[in-house]
């Protein structure tokens, strides 16, 4: 009976948690976007004239083909993080794409049409040098790739090894390129910097080497960066120092030195500090490669030049130019050159690679966006049109990750912001009201209309409402217009302009700060991007912190968001003041910070203007306020002996709090020293601002009231053990009172490991951890409760809390590893709790609260029924239909935002990673919403008809009372 | 509401003891653990020290001697002096401009083979409102937190009530002695899941089963008797009814 009694029990409550998406929801309030990165290499399949593929390998370990008329992706493969996944190399050949991965670990040939592995082969260690096709007769069969002591050649076909072979001297000489001109030979090049140039000829067939010489080159120090091959096998050089290039015939017995050939004679300079660049183009991997090169002296000078008879001539000088690339289309090898039009736009135009002729009618204008960087890689893809001429579309690729495809004259076919690979942080801020909206808000808001006198505000008032009658109607012809459209073609194309608060305040603009100091504003509910700002001069490894100070809520003044920039190597900070709606820069004056930002803090104080007041801690521990007006000074140094902030030291295991002083500096009032030989700390985290507690206890099942612990400055520390091994590493657990410091409770977590991934929030605290000894994922969880009487019901403070909370802490097992953690919030907390959890398969699980629960019971009771508690199964389950992004994956999922919206049962959720994806969940269904498919046209018939039939009725009824009355 | 009132002690007296048992079952743990296989805690005193100033510069001066015993239940003891004169009119001073009353220990770890590197620099400080402090008539709980290895993290100092309301205390008689309890907490053990009585409960859920049949009848074996009295109800009450209703429209 009483296993009846529990699977009824885990059944009911399922049905209960159940919450999956229909079929035909999908899409409805849920996007994603998927993203690759920053582009290293990009090839245009030039394999047949109607070929849409472009392919590219990125930074972030990313393959995939983009359709090169929409922007789209066809197809994607995403490789391991870090080193081992790194793409080395990409080469294509026809169909194939060839890549090495993870410094010369594996070598790939993946079909470009569908994006299937043809083969792959494990390489012998050794680091990547170096990768090229060898082709035979005009044929390309064999890839060959250089390692750092060895050569090895693969059949193109098949992967198969053909031969390996060490490289001489390999001690000494730093092989670094690889060349073949088709001609049954394979030339790898050597340095010994700063002394010679060592050259081995290999032959295809079986790896002999044919031929070995060394050159004298004492002014070289790296081949890579300022050697090519050009023509008919000639070795080209330059070097900065002695303004000079060099050319060497590679198969000639007589040439044993380097033919020197100063840049003075060709009346060249390179600019100082400039590390000139060679730019030459193969075609056909089977064919030498063309004698004509770029030759590049200064960040904004290329020049065309050739080798004609050993001698080199300048072709055409470009001054200025920022960005030259060849292309090849059949026979023809055209030029690309971009070139600064004026302030805000530059040109790129196409110049025959042989002659250096302009082609006519070729030149494309390119917009810089003012908001944007600096463009700083071009990629062409030119293809011969019907009258034989050439014709061409570039991709360009901005400093901020923009990648732009144009084609003539200028038009923009798609475009890509791949700086959203990589969200840092993000916000979501409620949009603003319409005008109308706003007019009315006005009305109220404004200091004058007190002194207007009756008459006029009257007069307003019913202005403002007929203006709002107005907009009524035109909402409802609009509704009307488009209902008879088809669905498909009602666009709502959502600008800036027309922004504004729906209903519910379901869409949202979201604020994503990016790693590259990008800066987005998109809308939440179509996923387009309104707004974007690149900031300059971000260092690469930058952390950010964006906090909104103002919310829209308080017209006429602009909402305000401010992010914190600072740099990890000296701290120093920066503050960027914005509007998140529109994204532009505020005018505010933004306080310096001469010394580095050790702790920002939000208060809930806020100035004349109601911006929220943001206080940064430097490294003397004195506090700059901003905005720092007289007012919030003033307002400061009333309650400053109730301002408390806490500091983290993780190298030396220290917790510190500090007590504000009216005159801005700080005092320290408490410590806690968690020795770093035994453990460090590796996360500490407070529970969100904006989030609200409906219910302060939970009813028992005896009736009485459990009463939670709800302690706003508790701080979740965690931290590692600095032992490894699996027996004795542990996980430490302190929740200690940001205010005075006390330590409300100490948890081990033996044979435990990091990554540890936490949420902390309302009176409990889940966390999710490796355990070592039994090798799985294990969730746990922590409730404080006060017990059965609060201390103080109507206010919490940290100071008069004396009775320590009660803890209560269940583990389950987690059969799946994690990524990300996240607790969704709601409006005003009466929904139930879930947790989101980002799983690597891609998933977002939202798991209800419900299963972490530490009062769980083993064994049911009629008093645990009562309460709708599920007994305690140590495995967690993991449904399918709790996936809330069904199919579409959030690749690397790094980050899980969520945000209230208007509805209380609804919540925003944002996933980035690689990608983004945006929904809505509802913990606790829909319960103040009706179902999209509610039937209102049966519900509304059935009342008209009962209406009616009531009507008839009631008048046949008095014809029969007459009737009866006559009788 | 009456239940709640008579079960408030109660339960005050079962966190209590829940309490004391953390301690005396940390110290099980440490022994079993390999990381801590000496957790005596052998007699040695360790200065606490306090400052209140009406400036609210810390002035550190002692305020007694903990002294760490090892048999013992708690293992700590407290030795403190009384407040002098002076002492406790400064108290009151700093309380009445609502100043911090503030203790401090030094770092050191309690394990005795670790006593010789206990020379760890630094302190671990805490504060309590001098208000309150006065207020509770000098009885405080000071609780010294430890790391798994013995080692002092933190401090922390309530005073019971912790309230400030401004009640006047006659200084003679209330201010001379602290009335503190001391105790040291060690972490606890965060329990794993509990896979052992999960399977036997199982287990003998399926031989609960497998002793009495009756029990996997199924719903319609089990109720049929009930079911079908309802449908045969349900049709002698439907057919019942019709002909009055036929009936009274005839007439």
């Amino acid at each position: 009976m009483a296993w009846l009694v529990v699977r009824l029990a885990i059944s009911v409550s399922l049905l209960y948690t159940a919450s999956a998406v229909f079929e035909d929801q999908v899409g409805k309030f849920d996007w994603r976007q998927q993203f690759i990165g920053k582009v290293r290499f990009a090839l245009f399949d030039t394999h047949s004239q109607a070929s849409k593929k472009l392919l590219v390998a990125t930074d972030k370990n990313v393959f995939a083909s983009l359709n090169s008329r929409t922007g789209d992706l066809f197809w994607r493969h995403v490789d391991k993080t870090g080193p081992e996944g790194h793409i080395d190399v990409l080469l294509m050949y026809g169909q194939d794409a060839v890549v090495v991965v993870g410094n010369g670990r594996l070598l790939r040939s993946w079909e470009t049409t569908v994006g299937g592995l043809k083969w792959e082969t494990v390489l012998d260690t050794g680091s990547f040098q170096a990768a090229a096709f060898v082709g035979v007769q005009d044929l390309v069969k064999y890839v060959a790739v250089l390692k750092k002591s060895a050569i090895s050649l693969h059949d193109l076909s098949s992967g198969s090894q053909i031969w390996v072979e060490n490289l001489p001297d390999s001690d000494n000489v730093q092989y670094q390129t690889i060349y073949s001109g088709g001609n049954g030979l394979v030339f790898v090049f050597g340095v010994v910097p700063n002394s010679h140039i060592v050259i081995v000829e290999y032959k295809i067939e079986d790896g002999e080497i044919m031929n070995k010489k060394s050159v004298e080159a004492a002014w070289m120090s790296s081949l890579e960066s300022s050697c090519t091959v050009i023509g008919s096998g000639v070795l080209l050089c330059v070097d900065q120092i002695t303004q000079s290039l060099y050319t060497l015939q590679l198969q000639s017995a007589e040439q044993t030195e380097m033919r020197q050939i100063h840049l003075q004679t060709l009346d060249l300079e390179v600019a100082s500090g400039f590390q000139p660049v060679l730019t030459s183009t193969q075609p056909n991997p089977a064919q030498p490669p063309l004698s004509e090169f770029f030759l590049q002296l200064s960040p904004e000078h290329h020049l065309l030049l050739q080798l004609k008879d050993g001698l080199i001539a300048p072709l055409r000088d470009f001054n200025p130019s920022y960005l030259a690339a060849f292309a090849t289309s059949g026979e023809r090898t055209v030029a690309a050159v971009m070139s600064p039009k004026n302030d805000t736009a530059c040109s790129i135009n196409l110049f025959s690679a042989d002659t250096g002729r302009r082609h006519l009618d070729t030149t494309i204008i390119y917009h810089m966006d003012p908001n944007g960087g600096k463009p700083n890689r071009l990629y062409v893809h030119a293809f011969l049109k019907k009258d034989d001429s050439v014709g061409y579309r570039v991709m360009v690729q901005t400093e901020d990750l923009t990648l732009t495809f144009l084609q003539q004259p200028g038009r923009v076919v798609w475009m890509r912001e791949e700086a959203l690979a990589d969200v840092v942080t993000m916000e979501m801020v409620d949009l603003p009201f319409t005008g109308t909206q706003a007019e009315l808000e006005g009305e109220f808001g404004k200091k004058a209309a007190i002194q207007d006198g009756l008459l006029p505000m009257v007069l307003k008032r019913l202005s403002s409402q007929f203006i709002l009658l107005q907009a009524w109607l035109a909402h409802l012809w609009k509704l009307f217009y488009d209902a008879r459209k088809p669905r498909s073609s009602v666009k709502n194309e959502v600008t800036i302009d027309t922004l504004s608060r729906d209903e519910f305040n379901l869409q949202k603009m979201m604020v994503m700060v990016t790693a590259s100091g990008k800066l987005f504003g998109i809308d939440s509910k179509s996923g387009t991007i309104l707004w974007k700002q690149y900031l300059e001069n971000i260092q690469p490894n930058s952390v950010f912190k964006l906090i909104v100070q103002r919310t829209t809520a308080h017209f006429p003044h602009p909402p305000q968001c401010t992010l914190l920039i600072k740099s990890k190597d000296t701290g120093l900070g920066s503050l960027y003041v914005f509007n998140p709606i529109f994204g532009k820069k505020s005018q505010i004056s933004v306080p310096a910070l001469p010394r580095p930002v050790l702790q920002t803090l939000l208060l809930p104080v806020i100035d004349q203007d109601y911006a929220k007041v943001l206080l940064l801690i430097d490294d003397q521990y004195k506090v700059t306020a901003f905005p720092s007006t007289k007012n919030v000074l003033q307002q400061l140094q009333d309650s400053a002996s109730s301002i408390f902030f806490y500091l983290v030291d993780s190298s030396q295991g220290k917790l510190s709090g500090f007590r504000l002083r009216k005159d801005l500096s700080t005092e320290l009032i408490w410590e806690v020293a968690i020795p770093t030989e035994v453990q460090k700390i590796v996360a500490v985290k407070g529970k969100r601002a904006n989030e609200h507690v409906h219910s302060q206890g939970r009813v028992m099942g005896d009736r009485s009231v459990l009463y939670k612990y709800l302690n706003p400055n508790l701080l979740a520390v965690i931290t590692e053990s600095t032992d490894t091994h699996q027996e004795r590493s542990f996980v430490g657990i302190f929740l200690i009172d940001g205010v005075t410091g006390r330590s409300v409770h100490e948890a081990v977590q033996r044979k435990a490991r990091g990554p540890v991934h936490f949420v902390h929030s309302e009176n409990w605290m889940v966390y999710v951890y490796w355990n070592s000894k039994f090798r799985r994922n294990e969730f746990s969880v922590l409730e404080l409760f006060e017990g059965a009487e609060l201390y103080n019901s109507t206010v919490f403070s940290s100071l008069d809390r004396p009775h320590p909370p009660q803890v209560l802490q269940q583990s389950y097992i987690f059969p799946a590893p994690i990524s990300t953690l996240e607790a969704t919030l709601t409006e005003k907390g009466i929904t139930s709790r879930h947790l989101l959890v980002g799983l690597p398969s891609g998933n977002i699980l939202s798991l209800p609260k419900m299963f972490l629960d530490p009062r769980r019971p083993e064994v049911v009771s009629e008093q645990s029924r009562e309460e709708n508690l599920i007994p305690y199964a140590p495995e967690m389950p993991i449904r399918e239909e709790w996936f809330v992004n069904y199919n579409q994956t959030v690749s690397r999922v790094r980050g899980i935002h969520t945000a209230p919206s208007g509805l209380e049962s609804t919540c925003l959720v944002v996933a980035y990673g690689l990608d983004i994806y945006q929904t809505r969940v509802f913990p606790s269904k829909q319960f103040d919403v009706l179902k999209d498919d509610y039937d209102y046209v049966l519900i509304s018939s059935v009342l008209f008809g009962l209406f009616f039939a009531t009507m008839i009725s009631k008048r046949l009824a008095e014809v029969k009372l007459l009737n009866r009355a006559w009788r | 509401m009456a239940t709640l009132r008579v079960l408030s002690p109660f339960l005050f007296v079962l966190s209590t003891v829940t309490l004391l048992w953390t301690q005396s079952g940390e110290c099980n743990n440490g022994r079993r653990s390999g990381d801590a296989v000496d957790t005596d805690f052998s007699g040695f005193s360790v200065p606490l020290e306090h400052s209140f100033e009406v400036d609210d510069v810390p002035k550190f001066r002692l305020r007694g001697a903990l002294q760490f015993r090892d048999g013992r239940e708690n293992g700590v003891y407290l030795s403190q002096n009384q407040l002098s004169e002076k002492d406790r009119s400064a108290l009151k001073d700093v309380a009445a401009v609502d100043g911090l009353y503030r203790i401090r220990v030094p770092r050191v770890s309690l394990q005795v083979d670790r006593q010789t590197e206990r020379q760890s620099e630094g302190y671990l400080t805490t504060f309590v409102r001098a208000c309150s402090l006065v207020e509770s008539h000098l009885s405080d709980v000071i609780t010294l937190h430890t790391d798994v290895s013995g080692y002092i993290i933190g401090i922390s100092i309530v005073t019971v009530p912790g309230s400030c309301h401004g009640i006047e205390v006659e200084d003679e008689v209330d201010l001379e002695v602290f009335n503190t309890t001391i105790s040291v907490v060690a972490p606890v053990t965060a329990p794993a899941p509990e896979t052992a009585p999960y399977i036997e409960r199982m287990e003998q859920e399926m031989e609960k089963k497998g002793k009495n049949p009756q029990e996997q009848k199924s719903f319609f074996a089990k109720y049929w008797y009930l079911i079908l009295g309802g449908a045969v109800f349900l049709m002698a009450t439907s057919s019942a009814q019709t002909p009055p209703g036929g009936a009274r429209e005839q007439s």
